[in-house]
């Protein structure tokens, strides 16, 4: 193991050097650390549990628990629950990916990612990227799993990929949030603990399960403004080849506040930990 | 490259984690193409000082350059021309050792091929070969550390830190280290190494910095930091211990300083200042008859210099043999 490299090392001197990342350079880096994530789900299949098996749990489970309740029968039931189970197991998983960040960065491969030469942004914008991998999972899944229990959508094939691509999109802009408190936190059981004190309010005081109708004036209100609500709303819409209206436009311009607050917000944090 | 260029240049570098100065005002100067080891006990700064000049954390006074390039100003440049090596392998657990070098190659601008070629060197070149597709969680602690070098070598940067690149390996795996560090340099690399062990700043640094909490204490080289504790000692041992008297008037004769005769074996200890000296003492033996069982120099070693420079606990013991034996 004593011969290394015959060649000789070209001399600080005459190197060509650069003090920025350019954006392609950016783009380039991050998607090498998403191929990274993808290489290391194929070690670690155990992190695919919460999005296999849990949406068929949830969907299966909340379908026939609320069906006859909310909406008189199982199948009328079917086109207010599929969007709104999916929407919540996706966003849940998106928990994992910011608990899964902290892990990882306990790790002393972050280390060696700060001292390359690379963009900043790139070791969480790829574990973010390669994500989006398991929500397309538990989107899939989801869909098959509603089917399966007699779920008919309109819209066909084309209507749940548009849903598929639009909620998988936030997933990835609300997993910032979480990979901000990944960044933040000290332990990643902490990360949980954070993270679903915000989901649950998040994604349960929505139009996921229920008619905001039929809330309280204070938390309708809530409800209608919530993000979730506008992404189930448009999501339900797509999939019923209804029009889609602006629900589909506030849920982008969420999801672009958000990466656009907790990006930088979450890069900065990262920077700082030694 | 001109021979006065200056790799790494610290001045004032202060680094303040709450109330504790871990780094306190640390000078380095390091040519390029050169070893230099930074030698201290834990909690002395010496990662942290590693860390502020390889852009992992920013100090909080005094400026770091590398290759004239600010630490802080110009650290994308810097991390374009170092490579690190850190205390625990800063590779990933979860891939294979393939697959880490793969990325690792990738990001640093390699295409998909070269990035497949530079692996399967750099693993041919540690000897990893045979284990490139097993995971690292089956790797030795030695393994991972060749790796994780092999990792800092990517980009053939001519800067590599190594922070203490051989703690808690078995002494054939540091042995194999400190060749392969030996080989780097051959290569037009300057390198940066901490350690604890004073044999390792001894064998591989062309130059030393003593560090202890958070300041320098001492720098040159290892023989000028001997130097500054004392000269080396000529031992003998007689065959015969009646000769002791007469081989005292000859040391006094030849090298004209007083040997110190240890009663208990014949053993006789004498500060040799000018080796060249130590022929015609011998031949000055033989001439008189006098017999030598034994014949041996002692070197003050590092670990007097740095207990002599730190002071630290057990400094007084050793000093107190040291002039047991020569007094």
């Amino acid at each position: 193991m004593t011969t290394i490299a015959t060649n000789r090392i070209v001399p600080a001197s005459e190197r060509r050097l650069k003090n920025h990342t350019s954006i392609a350079q950016t783009v380039r880096n991050s998607l090498v650390m998403a191929y990274r994530g993808l290489v290391k789900f194929r070690r670690t299949p155990e992190q695919f549990f919460d999005v296999t098996l849990q949406p068929i749990l949830f969907t299966v489970m909340f379908t026939f628990l609320f069906g006859g309740a909310l909406a008189g029968d199982i199948q009328k039931y079917l086109p207010t629950i599929i969007p709104g189970v999916l929407a919540q197991t996706v966003i849940t998983a998106s928990v994992v990916t910011g608990v899964q960040l902290r892990e990882d960065m306990d790790k002393g491969v972050f280390d060696r990612f700060r001292s390359l030469p690379i963009a900043r942004i790139a070791p969480l914008a790829g574990a973010l990227t390669a994500d989006t991998l398991r929500y397309a999972i538990a989107t899939t899944i989801t869909f098959l799993t509603g089917i399966a229990i007699g779920w008919r959508p309109e819209g066909g094939v084309l209507g749940l990929v548009l849903a598929g691509l639009l909620i998988v999109a936030v997933a990835w802009a609300i997993s910032w949030i979480f990979a901000f408190f990944g960044v933040i936190a000290r332990t990643a059981s902490s990360v949980q603990g954070i993270s679903f004190m915000v989901l649950f309010p998040l994604t349960f005081l929505s139009n996921a399960y229920v008619n905001t109708a039929t809330m309280p004036g204070w938390l309708r209100w809530f409800a209608d403004v919530n993000p979730v609500s506008h992404v189930i709303t448009a999501m339900r819409n797509i999939v019923a080849a209804q029009p889609v209206g602006a629900d589909v436009w506030w849920t982008l311009l969420g999801a672009a506040v958000m990466v656009a607050v907790f990006a930088p917000l979450t890069v900065r944090a990262y920077m700082r930990k030694a | 490259m001109t021979s006065t260029e200056l790799a790494v240049e610290a001045e004032g570098l202060v680094k303040v984690f709450g109330s504790n100065r871990a780094v306190d005002g640390v000078d380095l100067r390091v040519q390029a193409g050169t070893v230099y080891g930074v030698l201290g006990p834990n909690g002395a700064g010496k990662t942290t000082t590693i860390s502020m000049l390889a852009t992992l954390l920013k100090p909080d006074g005094g400026t770091g350059r590398v290759f004239g390039h600010d630490v802080v100003k110009e650290a994308n440049i810097v991390r374009q021309l170092i490579g690190v090596t850190g205390q625990y392998a800063s590779v990933d657990e979860k891939l294979s050792a393939n697959e880490n070098l793969y990325i690792f190659g990738r990001l640093l601008g390699l295409s998909g091929k070269q990035a497949k070629a530079k692996s399967a060197e750099l693993l041919e070149a540690f000897g990893l070969t045979d284990a490139a597709k097993r995971p690292l969680a089956k790797f030795s602690g030695g393994m991972r550390r060749r790796l994780d070098l092999a990792a800092s070598l990517i980009a053939q940067p001519p800067l590599i830190f190594l922070d203490e690149p051989t703690t808690g390996l078995d002494p054939r795996t540091r042995g194999q280290m400190w060749d392969t560090i030996r080989s780097l340099v051959a290569t037009g690399s300057t390198v940066l190494l901490t350690t604890q062990y004073l044999d390792e700043a001894d064998q591989l640094a062309d130059r030393i910095a003593v560090i202890d909490t958070g300041k320098v204490v001492a720098e040159g080289t290892a023989d000028e930091l001997k130097a500054s504790v004392g000269t080396s000692s000529l031992i003998l041992r007689l065959t015969d211990r009646n000769d002791t008297g007469e081989a005292l008037r000859i040391i006094a004769e030849v090298f004209g300083v007083q040997g110190t005769p240890s009663p208990e074996a014949g053993r006789i200890t004498a500060p040799m200042s000018d080796p060249d000296r130590v022929t015609d003492l011998l031949l000055a033996f033989r001439g008189a008859g006098i017999r030598l069982a034994e014949f041996s120099v002692q070197k003050p070693t590092l670990d007097e210099v740095f207990l002599t420079i730190t002071g630290h606990g057990v400094a007084t013991d050793a000093v107190e043999d040291t002039e047991e034996v020569r007094a």
